[in-house]
């Protein structure tokens, strides 16, 4: 499904991302994990689309297609969907409204028929389930007033609502406390399905006990520097970062 | 004042000299019938005129607005209403169907034909002002041009000379009227076809612009309650000025909810003076919408004369293409224990500009004052200008007051957040311009308003290179 080779990005002119590799396929989780400031939220927004990101070099394979050359509401439309770290307030829209119209825009794209009021609050009553999300919410203005965890949780019940096949989740886990925590990740788990691929970026192992990935990934300095199976989690867990640090810095020594 | 011998060498002054002779021929034929006291007014309103002039930039109020396009054009008064534009004009309006009265002018001229009344509490006046001038002038006459001061303002002493027509509302003592009283304003071309233009034999051609200076006295008594919906509409393309003063007089505990939507054609110029005169403990709210118009002033005045008074001005205006729109605003708080808010929100795009100036004036003896006073702009072309300035004057001590402006563009987190749920460019431009605006019309009571509101807002930013629409 997405094929990432070598991929380089930067941010006002410093290069955060410097080659990553990876390949995910349809039904798989991948959980990202790394200290802060290695990578991880740039890979998300890459993937997404943000255009202050600059991709210096690589490319990024989506369903055969080159995804860098899409805009971002055009990845979106593609099946792809980012759960924000930290979800936008915006005054004057509701919840509601602005996801109609990303269903819509969606749907249109695909040649189906758009929804109607009706069966768009049938649709959202069935998601909102998911998260127990509370109703009032999606009639308020996007985001503003929200705590952190229905701030996320709203994030999950768009990823529902959207139904997207290559879903990232730029950590969603932040901030949480652990009955907000368990909410989102059921949520998450309910979501999965053969069809659908997830990216779990986390600095934490804690969400990794309710969303079980199927590979980990360490991120250090713009790189992968390190995969493994659901066990390498907890082991980063215990050990912490450091030794993944004294590694790769061991590893880039020998090459030099 | 410098008066004498002073040279007719600029449009400006040409353009007031035109003024003046046309006063004259008003005086002869349309004001000689008025009351004494009226054509007193007058007279001192057009003598201040002919003192004043048309105002320049190099004056402070007018520094970022210059009147020179109105000079510019020969402007002739309609001398009636003209008939025959019933479903037109009419269907431009949603708010007959709620409006206890409704009152239509063409050209500055009362309508009968086309204005209607649904129910009006026993006492309470909606009509004509040059009706009521011979029918009622006691209960006009401690009020008519007490208000809105002629001595300062060139624009409103020219009104003054040339007051005639426009709404007379009054609310008796205690009474509340349920549902809004409805000024609809239409500007056309005055004639039914080009041949019945006078000709202008100095220039080889038939005279198109109108001009017209409608005047508004709206009075509510102590206790009583209402609701005054103005509406400026302009029919056609023809180059035409508005030149209206509303004057709102507020008793003790009165509340009233004053708007103001201004939909002048493309090419009009739009000067309006709103000057409102509160009484202790009244509540009073005004808001502004301006979408229309070439060449836009407005300058809202309220004089919190009272204790316990609560005042909020809000107002949204709108611009594109090369429009210029001029908000001016200022609130005296004269008396304690008064508070005021204001919200002013600019949208602008193209070419044009817009200007805000609020000043709030806090007297000496104006103590436990509590005032704010908010400007925001969005400015969504980087040819569009906007000129802000928020100003307090505060002589006394004990008081709180804030002011503040803010000048952005469109979010970028919120376009990328809107753009990663498919919703494309345009579209989530448009939304977000929307939903910039649509704080000031959630704030609107009458609801067919709001809703016309809501729909010309959708469709306004339209962006016609990016063509995608998603609702």
């Amino acid at each position: 499904m997405l094929q990432i080779k070598n991929l380089h990005a930067s941010v006002n002119n410093t290069e955060i991302l410097r080659g990553i590799d990876l390949t995910v396929n349809a039904g798989e989780v991948h959980a990202v994990m790394g200290p802060n400031g290695s990578g991880k939220s740039t890979l998300a927004h890459v993937l997404a689309g943000r255009e202050s990101y600059v991709v210096t070099a690589g490319e990024v394979i989506y369903e055969g297609k080159d995804l860098l050359a899409m805009p971002p509401e055009e990845r979106a439309r593609q099946g792809i969907f980012l759960a924000f770290q930290y979800p936008v307030e915006i005054p004057g829209v509701s919840t509601t409204y602005f996801l109609k119209a990303g269903v819509n825009a969606i749907r249109k794209h695909r040649g189906l028929e758009e929804f109607d009021a009706i069966d768009f609050l049938a649709l959202v009553k069935e998601k909102m389930k998911i998260v127990e999300l509370d109703q009032s919410l999606l009639n308020r203005p996007l985001n503003e007033g929200f705590s952190g965890g229905e701030k996320k949780r709203n994030e999950i019940f768009q990823m529902a609502v959207m139904d997207p096949k290559l879903a990232i989740l730029d950590e969603t886990d932040s901030g949480l406390d652990i009955d907000a925590l368990r909410i989102v990740a059921n949520g998450v788990t309910a979501l999965r399905s053969q069809d659908r691929a997830m990216i779990v970026i986390t600095h934490y192992q804690r969400l990794l006990n309710y969303i079980v990935p199927d590979y980990v990934h360490v991120l250090f300095d713009g790189r992968i520097v390190k995969s493994g199976g659901k066990a390498l989690a907890l082991e980063l867990e215990e050990k912490g970062y450091d030794w993944i640090k004294a590694e790769a810095e061991l590893a880039q020594q020998t090459v030099a | 004042m410098v008066q004498a011998s002073k040279e007719l060498d600029t449009p400006l002054d040409r353009a007031q000299d035109r003024f003046l002779s046309d006063f004259e021929l008003f005086e002869q034929n349309g004001a000689a019938k008025g009351p004494s006291w009226l054509r007193q007014i007058r007279k001192a309103a057009i003598s201040r005129f002919s003192e004043l002039g048309f105002p320049t930039t190099r004056l402070e109020e007018w520094k970022y607005t210059s009147v020179a396009a109105i000079a510019n054009v020969r402007f002739t008064r309609a001398e009636r209403a003209r008939g025959g534009l019933t479903s037109e004009a009419l269907a431009l309006t949603t708010l007959e169907q709620v409006a206890c009265a409704q009152l239509v002018f063409v050209n500055g001229h009362y309508s009968r034909e086309l204005s209607s009344f649904r129910s009006l509490l026993e006492g309470v006046k909606a009509g004509s002002l040059a009706t009521a001038l011979h029918s009622d002038p006691a209960s006009i006459e401690p009020h008519l041009a007490r208000h809105a001061s002629y001595h300062d303002h060139a624009f409103v002493a020219l009104n003054t000379a040339f007051m005639n027509d426009g709404a007379f509302v009054y609310v008796p003592k205690g009474k509340v009227v349920e549902g809004p009283i409805h000024l609809l304003f239409i500007s056309t071309a005055p004639f039914d076809s080009a041949q019945d233009r006078p000709f202008d034999s100095a220039h080889g051609r038939r005279e198109t612009a109108v001009v017209s200076h409608p005047r508004n006295l709206i009075v509510l008594d102590d206790g009583s309650q209402g609701m005054i919906v103005e509406t400026y509409i302009g029919l056609g393309s023809d180059v035409y000025f508005t030149n209206v003063v509303t004057e709102i007089v507020g008793g003790k505990n009165a509340v009233i909810d004053h708007y103001k939507l201004q939909r002048e054609s493309e090419q009009a110029f739009h000067i309006a003076t709103m000057q409102a005169h509160l009484d202790r403990s009244s509540n009073f709210s005004s808001h502004s919408i301006d979408l229309g118009g070439a060449l836009v002033r407005n300058d809202v005045s309220a004089v919190l004369d009272g204790e316990g008074i609560e005042c909020t001005l809000n107002g949204l205006y709108m611009a594109s293409g090369r429009q210029h729109v001029d908000n001016h605003t200022r609130i005296d708080h004269v008396e304690p224990h008064c508070s005021s808010r204001e919200l002013y929100k600019g949208i602008l795009d193209g070419k044009s500009r817009g200007v805000f100036n609020g000043k709030i004036y806090v007297h000496k003896a104006a103590q436990k004052t509590d005032a704010k006073q908010t400007n925001k702009n969005l400015l969504l072309s980087e040819d569009a200008v906007i000129n802000t300035k928020p100003q307090l004057e505060i002589y006394a001590d004990d008081v709180k007051c804030t002011h503040g402006s803010t000048i952005g563009q469109l979010d970028q987190d919120a376009m990328f957040y809107l753009r990663s749920r498919g919703i494309g460019l345009a579209a989530a431009r448009r939304l977000l311009t929307y939903a910039f605006a649509s704080e000031m019309i959630s704030r609107i009571k009458v609801e067919p308003m709001r809703a016309l509101l809501e729909n010309l807002l959708l469709t306004r930013f339209r962006n016609g290179s990016e063509a995608e629409d998603t609702r």
